[in-house]
């Protein structure tokens, strides 16, 4: 399966035996990422496309590499949907180098990555054919890198 | 990521163990011990022995990294990986636990028999479907606020027991007496808090399931130790369910994995062999905020399986007009996969130890006398549950004093043989249903896809599993439990 925004799409690909692998290309590392939620939101529900917005969110946070940032991008998806029973999606999403962090920051730390962005959807409801319960992404296999053609990424989802 | 040619490079060590040398890969501290019989482990996937061989190069890991009979490919460690640290020298590690913390299995007893609960199946399984959530985004019934969840993780099933959700019983029943002693909410975050706290009482999705079962006198492989075990008539009705921590588990384990990763190579001086195997020393003081916090998920777990049971107990109650004690409805026994745990283990040279053992997919399974069991298994061994796929049974073990080399640890399941992705290709859940309702089994899903997903040809067969763990000395088969109904998470 590949499919998502005009400008990025994902694919669930083979990975794990018990979890689902996602590779998601894209233009620049903000497309990736809104494709990267964009494939929780079809593990998730049947029929994504037909998703309301009456429920937005703002979100924003820094990580010292771009694979934290995607990992903490997913981990507030899922935080909504479990928290506060919220089904997203990105409606605009902005990854920008960061101001230099001090402390432990571990590799690339110097500069970092913020990630500002908007989500847009609605309330989990009867409505919804419900599919896959994704507990967490996971670091196996985790990467977002340039490549010839534009950024990708690869995350695999423990389910 | 270094190349193992496996299983030709394996060593046979006697029936049912194999080992893969410390010189397989550089930095490995020990060798990689297997579990299974020749036909198992030749249908394990290689990357299962590459992830084994990564985790015997952990600093503080003993004897062997060691991979059970149903082991398969997963992250970190594979599903079915057992290491065990010393404490002192030795990391703890989110990649050797998994996300779903102490996701484990319970199984119940009644007096009933197949032929008083069959003319009841259905409207049992409706009832258990209505009263059990199962599902994405599923609440329970249990309200509790924050303060409230703060008592359900300190104190896990002994706080279900004292809110009215079951019997001080169920407790000596249950690992750890149903508390694990380490937990400290100020180890957790608020989101942790916040995403798990309505949760409890929610059997959550994947291989999560609850399932009314049937002991058919052919399935009794020890009369003795099944009747210890409260398994006493002929075809007699259990109850077995298997679900965790919930989010509050995944959160937990997401919140430490990225710490660890941003400190390992700075504060530690750790390489990152491969990210999922992120990990601190187990002494730090990170190391011990995230086993202070994994306690807390463990016990998450241990409420909502308890919670859980008090439904069941209310279901069957309605259903045949007695109440839970009249029809005999009580624990065998809880166990649970996803952990880490100080454990008090035989020393090689004689004495004791204590080491942090991990088990990732993999079952603790203690040895015929050993102190920490209940007085009525201190005879017969710690019972283990080994789940099978929805459509072929589970079976019921005890531990065995041959164990001892594997720390006393024993497969989980039956393990998967293919991706999710691959069994909803190949079935409709809809099908499914009806294939097994042919069969003899009510089957009632949270979703289509789900139920696909967990389909029998997805999985080893669970009587190799169960066979390949007493050949080793892991565990010895008592019974196998046919499944008549199905609520799938």
């Amino acid at each position: 399966m590949s499919e998502g925004r005009p400008e990025a799409t994902f694919s669930f690909v083979e990975g794990p035996t018990s979890d689902l692998t996602v590779e998601a290309r894209g233009p620049t590392p903000a497309a990736v990422f809104a494709a990267a939620t964009d494939a929780l939101l079809a593990a998730t529900i049947a029929s994504p496309e037909r998703l309301g917005t009456s429920v937005r969110r703002r979100v924003a946070f820094e990580e010292p590499t771009l694979e934290l940032l995607l990992l903490r991008w997913l981990d507030e998806w899922i935080y909504l949907r479990d928290a506060e029973q919220l089904l997203m999606r990105a409606a605009s999403v902005a990854v920008t180098r960061a101001a230099a962090q001090g402390g432990a920051a571990g590799e690339g730390a110097e500069a970092g990555w913020r990630l500002e962005a908007e989500l847009a959807g609605e309330p989990i409801d009867a409505a919804h054919e419900l599919l896959t319960d994704v507990k967490a992404p996971t670091a196996h296999g985790l990467r977002v890198a340039e490549t010839a053609g534009g950024w990708e990424a690869r995350v695999t989802l423990d389910v | 990521m270094v190349a193992i040619p496996a299983p030709a490079s394996l060593v046979p060590v006697r029936p049912g163990v194999f080992e893969l040398p410390k010189d397989v890969r550089p930095g490995m501290r020990v060798p990689v011990r297997v579990y299974g019989t020749e036909e198992l482990v030749a249908a394990m996937d290689d990357q299962v022995f590459i992830q084994a061989a990564n985790v015997a190069t952990l600093p503080g890991i003993v004897d062997a990294s060691l991979v059970m009979p149903d082991a398969h490919w997963g992250y970190g460690f594979p599903i079915g990986g057992v290491a065990a640290m010393d404490p002192d020298t030795g990391v703890i590690s989110p990649g050797g636990i998994g996300f779903d913390i102490n996701c484990g299995m319970r199984l119940v007893r009644t007096d009933l028999v197949w032929s008083e609960l069959e003319p009841h199946l259905e409207r049992l399984v409706e009832a258990l479907a209505a009263r059990v959530p199962a599902g994405t985004g599923r609440r329970g019934f249990v309200r509790v606020d924050e303060d409230g969840f703060r008592e359900v993780l300190r104190d896990g099933a002994v706080w279900a027991v004292r809110a009215g959700y079951g019997e001080p019983a169920d407790l000596a029943y249950t690992e750890s007496h149903g508390r694990y002693p380490n937990a400290d909410p100020d180890a957790v975050s608020e989101r942790a808090i916040e995403r798990g706290r309505h949760q409890i009482g929610t059997l959550g999705s994947g291989n999560h399931y609850l399932e009314i079962q049937v002991v058919r006198d052919a399935g009794v492989h020890d009369a003795r130790l099944a009747r210890a075990f409260g398994l006493d008539r002929p075809e007699q009705v259990v109850v077995m369910f298997h679900c965790g921590s919930r989010g509050f588990g995944h959160q937990v384990a997401s919140d430490y994995l990225r710490q660890f990763l941003k400190l390992m190579p700075t504060r530690w001086g750790l390489p990152v062999l491969e990210r999922d195997l992120a990990c601190a020393p187990f002494r730090s003081d990170e190391g011990q905020a995230y086993f202070r916090a994994m306690s807390c998920a463990a016990n998450m777990s241990l409420a909502n399986r308890q919670v859980i049971l008090h439904r069941i107990r209310e279901v069957f109650s309605d259903v045949f007009g007695r109440s839970a004690e009249e029809l005999g409805i009580r624990t065998v026994y809880d166990v649970a996969h996803n952990n880490a745990r100080l454990e008090r283990l035989p020393a090689p040279g004689g004495g004791e130890r204590i080491l942090l053992v991990h088990r990732k997919g993999a079952t603790r399974s203690l040895p015929p006398g050993h102190p920490e069991l209940p007085d009525a298994y201190r005879e017969t061994g710690q019972p283990v549950i080994i789940g099978g796929s929805m459509e072929t049974g589970s079976y019921l073990l005890a531990g065995m004093s041959t164990g001892a080399e594997s720390f006393y640890s024993t497969a989980h399941g039956s393990g998967r043989t293919m991706s999710r992705t691959q069994a909803r290709k190949r079935v409709h859940g809809r099908h499914l249903a009806r294939r097994m309702a042919e069969r003899g089994i009510v089957v009632r899903a949270a979703s289509w896809a789900g139920l696909a997903e967990e389909a029998g040809f997805a999985y080893k067969s669970v009587e190799a599993v169960a066979e390949a763990t007493e050949v080793a000395g892991l565990s010895r088969r008592v019974a196998h439990l046919v499944p008549v109904g199905n609520v799938k998470g």
